[in-house]
């Protein structure tokens, strides 16, 4: 059916039109609008005030070769990467378990999604603690006797990255098993039926049947988790503040950090002009083919 | 019917509300080694979930005495309650000393006509897009989806000046409107997905019947999507509860949120850390989306199937 | 009294328009003292401004003030500024003057003589800009101090070093005896400052100045600037087993004699004071590391937001009174642990290390700091290239300084 054929349509998709102000204004005004004069302002010195005062490249020339810049970058891709794959990996194997007819299962689901409840400001403070290398897991193994037990990655400069990551799968990963939770929950039973039948083999019948139908789950389950890693911020900074030194550094810290701390607008407008085109490269395609331009028939 | 929906066979909203029982192959024997598998799988993996929130409560119920022992897992020998008490009445920051109970009352504030103007906005968005696709409303959601990936970082400075033109910075309602413009995102998509996935004749009868926009809206589509409702509620209470940068840049001192004042009691050292305080806090600040949580989970994941598996 | 006489006519003006206790004028004051030693002091301004017949109302900002700065630049640029706020005299707030968004208190301060009771006088070229006065300095911290723990070294059977050379030397014993030869914490801004006291200390004063006040990127480069670094490289490796963030839990190392020393400001004196240790007895302070006795006029100071309501203007004055006040001067210099802007002011509680901070003061050894002297950008590099530098040995001490000079050929 299609919308066009309905009767006075220009009424009624204004009344829809009206009730979408808000959307729309937002859309424009804050997302539009606002990355624009983000965009604008990156080509400028301000400092601690926006103004248009151009200085073309200067501040990408400075970004680029910023050493905490290419960190924070680095960072980002393997904390992404890494966290994109134990989230979806983790989330589904977690449901799919919980999935077998088993008995208490909402106690197991309450406790897997109970972190998801607590701010990224209290999983960094508790994982803060527990990673102490004096107190934390490091304290209590080595006070069992196992004297050169060595799990310290919050004060490791290589491995610091792993350390956050393992508190932000701690904090999302009960989401995503809720998310393929209910995914499964919509598999019809006849499809498991007939694997049976056929004499498919249980992870078989996940990989080549089960997953590939839950496609939209995935994607839902995709937006979440890949708009939290660009936004990555609050974790770092009670976990680590970015250290040691600078080798936690994510990007979004280095935009606030510019913006607001070294009181220079113009660099940390750069770096989120940065962030937006990579965000809009690899997500804009996408949202088209997923959410626009297709037409209900 | 949505083509994005075919993708899923059991194809109707009312199917799927049902068929919320567990699936997949029947167990068979209790001491099967599957079983012993799957248990034992699942045990661990709590046991890796949970230790946080006991190490979290064993420590807040510890005197400063008995932490500075060291063993962060050993339950605590002589249990107080003091720490709680000084956080949520009398841990200072800077000449303020009445912990976090002042914050307490201002989150509620903030959080209560926030989660219920973000999710009027969201769901009569979801609702306009599901049903009445208006020309440009696929760009304006698509600019929508992009907006959930901008750091808020990058945000807050034209905000700022948005804010203040329109004057309403430092006021709660600048604040509400914040939590709104940022919950849109990913609230607009489930409830979008919510009700492309209810039966289409549904809409249609009240089309016939000569209801307009606002009409099946009320009548129709709102009495049908409590579990929907109920997700938006959760992601909402947690979100706007748990955040903090807006809370701090966008609210003064009296109305700081609690978890402003979570922040400001941990970070403000006063010669030792007094992690038992701290986590204390820390605990208190995370109890109400905890409960949320507590009650309404079952809720949550029947709502997350009606809201999110379609695409 | 002058002073006594404006504060009691201002508390009648106040007082006609409301009857009863309304008449107090709520001032919000943001800062981000939230350490112990520094929530006594600002305590004494909070006191001492209530008595006006005013109300203080406390908006500290916990977590430095890397963290405070940018809430209060919202606040002030979003049109919802508070009455008065904190920030480090110099550079912090010049843009924020600039743009017309702080209050102009040359009347105030022509009226009262600011210029004759302010000692010494550079700290008013902070506040000054374009010959107005925008702020009002409260006291003068220097960052060119070496707290070192008595019980540490005495446990490690060597003397209490008196330079910092033979803190160097004296590192292996301490560390031998378990204890960490060098608190440093995590926050950016410490490792950088550290380096900045180095580079008065063992560089001298000239050298601190070419670099940070003439720019000069080929002498950042050189030989002279190399030694400091070379210097560094001593702190880093004496300092790499300090796994603590904050600067006050660095200093309670000290304070529980876990780490032999710490090259930190004076504010570090408060902690030792609310600890109830004693200078010369349990601690030892060792001004510009024993190497280079200057102080740095640095230091913290109240800028006033343009108001529109003439009540909050009023109070505005009277605090910014109060904060000069000789009482107040003391009472919250004392706590605090820094040295007052005026120098008429009794200082007899003043313990050892201020003492010689005052000995110091009085004999003209000043030079400017960081704070006045580069804007937060250079600054910011800065603490990004120390902090790296501080965390990571296999960074080379050639790098650093190669990068350094890097900094200072951009800075501004």
């Amino acid at each position: 059916m299609s919308k066009s054929e309905r009767p006075n349509q220009l009424f009624r998709n204004l009344n829809a039109k009206v009730a979408s102000i808000p959307m729309i204004l937002t859309a424009l005004v804050i997302f539009v609008g606002g990355s624009a004069w983000t965009v604008l302002y990156s080509f400028t010195n301000s400092k601690l005030l926006p103004r248009l005062n151009f200085v073309g490249l200067d501040q990408y020339y400075r970004l680029w070769s910023t050493p905490r810049w290419l960190i924070s970058i680095e960072n980002l891709l393997v904390y992404g990467v890494l966290s994109l794959v134990f989230s979806l990996v983790i989330g589904f194997m977690l449901a799919a378990l919980l999935d077998q007819k088993i008995r208490f299962e909402d106690t197991f689901r309450t406790i897997f999604l109970y972190p998801f409840a607590l701010s990224f400001i209290v999983t960094g403070l508790v994982w803060q603690w527990l990673l102490n290398p004096e107190f934390g897991i490091q304290g209590v193994v080595r006070g069992l006797g196992w004297e050169s037990f060595n799990f310290d990655p919050l004060y490791n400069s290589s491995i610091v990255i792993y350390g956050i990551l393992i508190a932000a799968l701690w904090q999302g990963t009960g989401l995503i098993m809720c998310l393929m939770l209910a995914g499964l929950r919509g598999i019809d039973e006849d499809i498991w039926k007939a694997a049976r039948v056929d004499g498919i083999p249980m992870w078989k019948t996940y990989l080549f049947i089960i997953i590939p139908m839950m496609r939209p789950v995935f994607i839902t389950a995709l937006v979440i988790i890949a708009a939290g890693i660009v936004k990555v911020y609050d974790l770092v900074v009670a976990q680590t503040s970015g250290g040691p030194g600078i080798a936690s550094e994510v990007p979004a810290k280095y935009v606030y950090d510019y913006m607001f701390f070294a009181q220079n607008l113009g660099q940390g407008f750069a770096a989120s002009t940065m962030m937006l085109l990579s965000v809009v490269v690899v997500i804009v395609p996408w949202a088209y083919l997923e959410f626009g331009g297709k037409k209900r028939v | 019917m949505s083509d994005h929906a075919v993708s899923l066979p059991a194809a109707t909203g009312a199917i799927r509300l049902e068929a919320s029982g567990p699936r997949g192959p029947k167990p068979r024997h209790v001491f099967s080694r599957r079983n012993i598998f799957l248990y034992g799988t699942l045990i661990v993996v709590a046991l890796y979930y949970l230790l946080p929130l006991y190490v979290m409560v064993v420590t807040s119920l510890k005197g400063m005495p008995e932490i500075r022992l060291g063993n962060i897992f050993s339950p605590p020998l002589e249990i107080t309650f003091e720490p709680w008490v000084k956080a949520w009445s009398s841990a200072c920051t800077g000449l303020n000393c009445d912990g976090l109970s002042r914050g307490f009352w201002n989150s509620v504030r903030i959080t209560i006509p926030s989660v219920i103007l973000s999710i009027a906005i969201a769901s009569v968005n979801g609702y306009a897009l599901a049903n009445w696709r208006f020309k440009g409303a696929d760009t304006f959601f698509v600019i929508l989806i992009v907006g959930a990936f901008i750091p808020y970082q990058v945000m807050i400075y034209p905000i700022v000046i948005i804010l203040r033109e329109i004057g309403l910075y430092g006021s709660l309602s600048g604040l509400v409107i914040v939590h709104s413009i940022f919950g849109m995102p990913i609230l607009t998509l489930l409830f979008r997905n919510y009700f492309s996935s209810m039966p289409e004749e549904l809409f249609r009868a009240a089309r016939v019947d000569g209801a307009g926009f606002w009409g099946i809206y009320f009548r129709i589509m709102l009495p049908m999507s409590l579990p929907i409702f109920v997700v938006a509620i959760i992601l909402q209470v947690t979100g706007i509860w748990n955040d903090f940068l807006f809370g701090v840049v966008y609210t003064r001192p009296d109305t700081y949120p609690m978890t402003v004042q979570l922040n400001n009691i941990v970070n403000s050292v006063q010669g030792v850390k007094e992690y038992n305080v701290n986590m204390a806090a820390t605990i208190l600040t995370g109890l109400v989306p905890l409960v949320v949580y507590f009650i309404s989970g079952k809720l949550f994941v029947r709502g997350i199937a009606a809201g999110a598996v379609k695409g | 009294m002058r002073y006594q006489f404006l504060t009691a006519a201002l508390a009648v003006t106040t007082a006609l328009p409301f009857a009863g206790p309304a008449a107090a004028t709520d001032l919000e004051v943001t800062h981000w003292w939230t350490s112990g030693g520094e929530a006594a002091a600002v305590a004494e301004f909070a006191k001492a401004f209530d008595a006006t017949g005013n109300h203080w109302i406390d908006g500290a900002i916990a977590g430095s003030g890397g963290t405070a700065r940018p809430i209060m630049i919202s606040r002030i640029t979003g049109g919802d500024p508070m009455g008065a706020t904190q920030f480090n005299h110099g550079r912090q707030a010049e843009e924020l003057v600039q743009a017309g968004l702080m209050r102009d208190l040359t009347d105030l301060a022509t009226r009262d003589k600011w210029t004759e009771i302010v000692q010494p006088k550079s700290l008013l070229d902070g506040c000054t800009l374009d010959g107005k006065i925008y702020c009002v300095p409260v006291n003068i911290h220097s960052w060119q101090w070496l707290w070192l723990s008595n019980a540490a070294f005495e446990k490690a059977g060597v003397p209490v070093p008196k330079n910092w050379n033979e803190y160097v030397a004296a590192a292996p014993a301490l560390e031998k005896a378990g204890i960490i030869p060098l608190a440093v914490g995590g926050q950016p801004w410490q490792s950088s400052g550290a380096f900045d006291v180095l580079l008065t200390a063992v560089g001298g004063t000239d050298t601190f100045l070419k670099v940070y006040r003439d720019k000069d990127a080929e002498f950042a480069a050189g030989p002279e600037v190399a030694k400091v670094f070379k210097a560094a490289d001593d702190a880093r490796k004496m300092a790499k087993n300090t796994n603590v963030q904050d600067w006050n839990q660095a200093t309670n190392l000290v304070i529980a004699g876990k780490a032999g020393g710490q090259i930190m400001g004076d504010w570090a004196q408060g902690e030792f004071q609310v600890a109830g240790q004693t200078a010369g007895k349990d601690y030892t302070c060792l001004p510009g590391l024993g190497l280079n006795e200057v102080i740095a006029t640095g230091g913290d100071a109240f800028y006033f937001p343009l108001l529109q309501d003439a009540e909050k203007s009023k109070a505005q004055e009277a605090l910014a009174e109060t904060l000069l006040d000789p009482k107040t001067q003391v009472a919250f210099n004392l706590k605090k642990g820094s040295l007052p802007v005026r120098g008429d002011v009794d200082l007899e509680a003043a313990n050892d290390c201020m003492k010689k901070g005052l000995d110091i003061l009085a004999k003209g050894s000043v030079m400017p700091w960081t704070d006045q002297l580069l804007s937060q950008d250079t600054q910011k590099q800065k603490e990004d290239l120390f902090s790296e530098f501080f965390a990571k040995p296999d960074m080379t001490v050639e790098e650093a300084q190669k990068r350094f000079a890097d900094i200072v050929a951009s800075a501004d």
